[in-house]
């Protein structure tokens, strides 16, 4: 029998960027908010100082930074048609735990959509007709100029460093020139570019393309955040994806927020206690909290006015799925909502080796490049080609991280004494030029829970089911072309193009940038959540991260989580809080 | 949590004025916030607050070369803390350091100090602590050897090296100097860590605020005047520092940033410039240049440094000012005694989260990564480069504090 508990005002399950933004934001209002994270705590000089940051054999290849599959994995399968198995390792996407979720652990490639990737439904039907069969890419129910004072605060509370390409509607030389509209200028001007970047650079304006550096949540120099948090220059020790960064020089929740939302006193944070199920009311259209569980197994309902999902893409979803709000999606039928529209990303990239240029990769940090976006969503006349959407084209120098980073030329052994020589001779003249895509809704890709498999619990895992897309595909290819071309202007001795094709495999890396599942949109009848993040079935049920978009878009997803975070508190702060209930009427 | 307790201290402040049996009728909210100011001008919270537990409540155990003093609760809990005392009994344990039974108090409650606090402060400072939530904690036994743990003991030392009274005004000396004497020197006594003591514990006059050592810390010289060990700091960064806990020179961590935390940050800025004017008139006294150390031990410290330092501080020890404390110019680095030096390296620091810079910026500890000899090699390192003058270290020093910091682990460290 569970334990009950004295009632907050709103309880948080998980506690990473999503759930660290929310706290800071509804405490303000004087709420009582209590934050629920199944990892422990984390901070820089505990968890991930200096002295042990860049140990790759515990944080990548023993997976310490990550979820632990021992106690709960998802099950996986490429189409309806196989039996899912159990990712019993992660590989291609590598979902975080602890304090600080996946944001300990991400790159800090910080950056905002499109204008028309909100509307991507209506944009591209307009321009090119109807879809795809099977295609069931839908808009988000919320704008850019809409979101772009959040993208803007997020910037400003990571210190991102960059250059504006649209400032005010004005386009600018060395930013760039297809984002929205920004209304301030980067808070930190970009990093310092390498060897590899300035042939990158070059490479593109020779094509006629307008590179500019990505943007960037590692700091190009020292940075006090609006909230007075410190974040230290960067040292370009290449360790941020995958690592926790021990020199304050990379935005997290740990960096930028829980410095002052810590000391609150009307906040509170129970690490190790993992949220089973969102709990409501006999009508089914409230949650009066959560049942949640500790260490040792005791079970606890925590009531709350406000209950709102701040964990990973996949286990907002689950965990919706387990609470039983809303119906599960059926790929066969169609019908429901809850795992519908699972998407991913689409990457593809060509290491170029050069003969008598040191590219000296291991200086490196995890948002330091150059890149190109003219093939990006609908920068370009899509006429004719066969897809929609696109991706960024990139020179990042994110590390050589010498257990990882092994890159050798065509022909090469993989073992032995050859292989050796072909590191040891490319290892510091090498780089990669890469290709960020979308990926479109289809039918045919969803999640739901596994009939076989259960967690450390016994309740069911998530199944995945997905493989690229006839969307994918085309795009992908046109995007490795345009990879080929800037990489073969680079001056290297050979380049080697890694394009993306077969099956999705789901043990290389690739991306943690997992979208869908509870999807947001115009309408009860499309969507799980309304544009304000807000559940349709249960009012006072939120839901923030990736999990709310309708499809991905050709860029790294933080910033738009985090934007779409402080769009949904800036909503429960000015509308819901004083009149409690739905935002949006169906 | 120590800011909640504030608020609901504040929040109780209506119903104490009427039901605290030993506040006078004229009490009034002006005068429980004098009391509070003086509160926070002497750091009362600092030592009676043991780690984690409840603010005012005592418990907290003070090493002392003589043995461990643990601080009283200073709550008005009436079995445990001052609830029966009387003003007059409150203004004699300040004044004269004398307790209510007519036993001497330890000097490390440090009256020689208090008694220079005028009577009305003393008497606001009572008001405002019997308006402080009551907890009941007993204080621990000291643990002294025979005769220190004879309180009668303390006679002769009070008779040697104490005299009750008012600090007496400079005349020569601006009104700003004579209100930052006092705070140094009375309430604030900063001479309690800064000042190096005699064999029985009372302070060295003729090293006055030249930098101290107490529970295994070494406190630098704070005289600003011509060489002292501030004399690079101007007015500015002394206000900063102790308003923010980081300057441009260094950061505040260990002993100093309780002092920062619970009284320098909240205190007024006119109080922390008089503190810099008087500081910076203090004059200091010429050091010897140490002996260069021997170039090899110089060699391996350079190349420790370079991998384990240098990220942050920086390859020549500029570290990042307010983030990252420089190493070039510290005092901490140049003390004569190394202590604090070698300690840093072996525990790592924490800078004192404040209010202006609310990160607790931490470096991490190198004892389970550095030997005795490294860890020597590169506090030599640091200390003899980039025109530091702090010389060289030994293994061995290394070594002692490395097994002293182990035995003295406790729940209070």
């Amino acid at each position: 029998m569970a334990r009950r508990l004295p009632p907050v005002d709103v309880v948080l399950v998980g506690f990473g960027w999503t759930g660290a933004i929310l706290a800071q934001e509804l405490t303000e209002d004087g709420l009582e908010v209590l934050a629920i994270e199944r990892g422990g705590w984390r901070d820089t000089p505990s968890h991930f100082p200096t002295t042990v940051a860049q140990d790759e054999v515990r944080w990548y290849w023993r997976k310490e930074m990550f979820q632990a599959t021992a106690r709960e994995t998802l099950t996986f399968r490429n189409n309806r048609s196989q039996t899912a198995l159990p990712m019993r390792r992660w590989g291609s996407f590598l979902p975080g735990e602890g304090v600080g979720g996946g944001g300990v652990h991400w790159n800090g490639q910080t950056w905002r959509f499109l204008p028309s990737d909100f509307v991507a439904a209506s944009h591209n039907i307009e321009r090119y007709g109807p879809m795809q069969p099977g295609m069931t890419v839908q808009d988000y129910g919320v704008t850019y100029d809409e979101l772009e004072p959040h993208y803007d605060r997020f910037e400003k509370l990571c210190g991102v460093g960059g250059r504006a390409g649209n400032l005010n509607g004005e386009i600018r030389d060395g930013g760039n020139p297809f984002e929205g509209r920004r209304s301030d200028e980067y808070p930190n001007p970009p990093m310092h570019m390498t060897f590899s970047q300035h042939r990158f650079e070059a490479a593109a304006k020779e094509l006629g393309l307008k590179p500019f550096p990505g943007p960037s949540a590692n700091m190009s120099q020292p940075y006090v955040n609006p909230l007075g948090c410190q974040l230290a220059p960067c040292t370009y020790c290449g360790f941020c994806e995958k690592y926790g960064c021990g020199n304050y020089s990379k935005a997290s929740a740990q960096t930028t927020i829980l410095p002052v939302l810590m000391r609150k006193p009307n906040f509170r944070l129970k690490p190790h206690n993992e949220v089973f199920r969102i709990l409501l009311d006999s009508t089914g259209k409230r949650a009066t909290g959560v049942m949640h569980v500790d260490q040792n197994g005791e079970e606890y309902e925590q009531p709350a006015d406000l209950v709102i999902l701040c964990a990973y893409q996949l286990s907002n979803t689950r965990l919706m799925m387990l609470s039983g709000i809303g119906e599960i999606y059926n790929p066969a039928t169609g019908e429901g909502l809850v795992g519908k529209n699972y998407c991913y990303q689409v990457t593809s990239g060509a290491d170029v080796f050069f003969d008598d240029k040191y590219t000296n990769e291991f200086v490196g940090a995890g948002a330091l490049g150059m890149c190109i976006d003219e093939y990006n969503g609908d920068n370009f006349d899509h006429s004719g080609l066969g897809f929609i959407g696109g991706g960024y084209i990139s020179c990042w120098t994110t590390h050589s991280r010498p257990i990882e980073r092994q890159r050798t030329p065509k022909g090469t052994p993989t073992w032995g004494s050859a292989w050796k020589k072909a590191v040891a001779e490319n290892f510091l003249k090498s780089t990669n030029v890469g290709s960020h895509g979308a990926s479109m809704a289809y039918a045919s890709n969803s999640l739901d829970l596994d009939p076989t498999y259960t967690d450390a619990y016994g309740r069911p895992l998530m199944r995945m089911t997905f493989d690229f897309t006839p969307n994918d595909r085309a795009m992908t290819a046109f995007l490795t072309e345009r990879v080929r071309e800037i990489a073969e202007r680079m001056g290297g001795r050979e380049i080697k193009l890694s394009p993306r094709e077969g099956p999705y495999d789901s043990m290389p890396y690739q991306t943690t940038h997992n979208t869908g599942g509870t999807i947001m949109g115009t309408n009860p009848a499309n969507s799980v959540v309304n544009r304000y993040l807000q559940s349709w079935d249960v009012p006072n049920l939120f839901i923030m991260g990736a999990g709310v978009f309708p499809q991905n878009a050709g860029y790294n997803p933080t910033g738009t989580v985090a934007a779409l975070a402080y769009w949904s508190a800036d909503a429960i702060r000015s509308q819901y809080l004083r009149s409690p209930g739905p935002l949006v009427q169906a | 949590m120590s800011a909640a307790r504030h608020a609901s201290a504040a929040l109780l402040l209506a119903g104490s004025l009427v039901a605290g049996p030993a506040l006078s009728q004229e009490t009034v909210y002006s005068q429980v916030e004098r009391g509070r100011y003086v509160l926070v001008t002497g750091n009362c919270q600092g030592c009676h607050t043991a780690t984690g537990e409840e603010p005012f409540a005592g418990g907290r155990g003070l090493e002392t070369p003589f043995g461990t003093i643990y601080t009283p609760n200073i709550t008005f809990e009436p079995e445990t803390g001052l609830g029966r005392w009387s003003r007059d009994d409150f203004w004699r344990a300040m004044h004269e350091g004398i307790a209510p039974d007519g036993s001497r108090l330890y000097p490390a409650f440090p009256y020689p100090h208090f008694t220079r606090i005028p009577r009305e402060d003393v008497d606001a400072l009572y008001d405002y602590l019997a308006t402080l939530p009551h907890v009941k904690k007993k204080k621990p036994d000291n643990e002294l050897p025979w005769p220190l743990s004879w309180r009668a003991s303390l006679a002769g030392w009070q008779w040697m090296f104490f005299k009750p009274g008012p600090l007496r005004p400079d005349p020569e000396k601006s009104a700003q100097w004579n209100r930052g004497a006092y705070l140094v020197e009375g309430p604030g006594h900063c001479a309690g860590c800064h000042t190096e003591k005699n064999l029985a514990g009372a302070d060295k006059q003729s090293r006055h605020l030249m930098g101290g050592q107490l529970e295994d810390w070494a406190a630098p010289d704070i005289r600003g005047g011509r060489n002292g060990g501030l004399a690079h700091w101007s007015e500015d960064d002394i206000v900063e520092f102790l308003k923010a806990g980081r300057n441009a020179h260094t950061a505040a961590f260990s002993i100093m940033a309780e002092v920062i935390e619970y009284s320098t940050q909240n205190m007024v800025e006119d109080d922390l410039r008089a503190i810099a004017v008087y500081l910076k008139d203090l004059e200091g006294e010429e050091r010897t240049a140490p002996p260069r150390p021997d170039q090899a031990v110089m060699d391996a410290g350079a190349a420790i440094y370079f991998d384990n330092c240098s990220a942050c501080h920086v390859s020549d020890g500029r570290g990042v000012p307010r983030f990252f404390a420089p190493l070039a110019g510290s005092g901490k680095v140049n003390n004569e005694d190394a202590t604090t030096v070698i300690r840093v390296i072996l525990e790592g620091a924490r800078a004192v989260p404040t209010e202006a810079h609310p990160s607790p910026l931490t470096m991490p500890a190198f004892d389970w990564k550095l030997t005795d000899a490294q860890i020597a090699a590169v506090a030599t390192y640091i200390r003899s480069s980039w025109g530091n003058r702090g010389g060289a270290v030994s293994a061995s020093d290394v070594a002692g504090l490395r097994k002293r910091l182990a035995q003295s682990l406790g729940p209070d460290r």
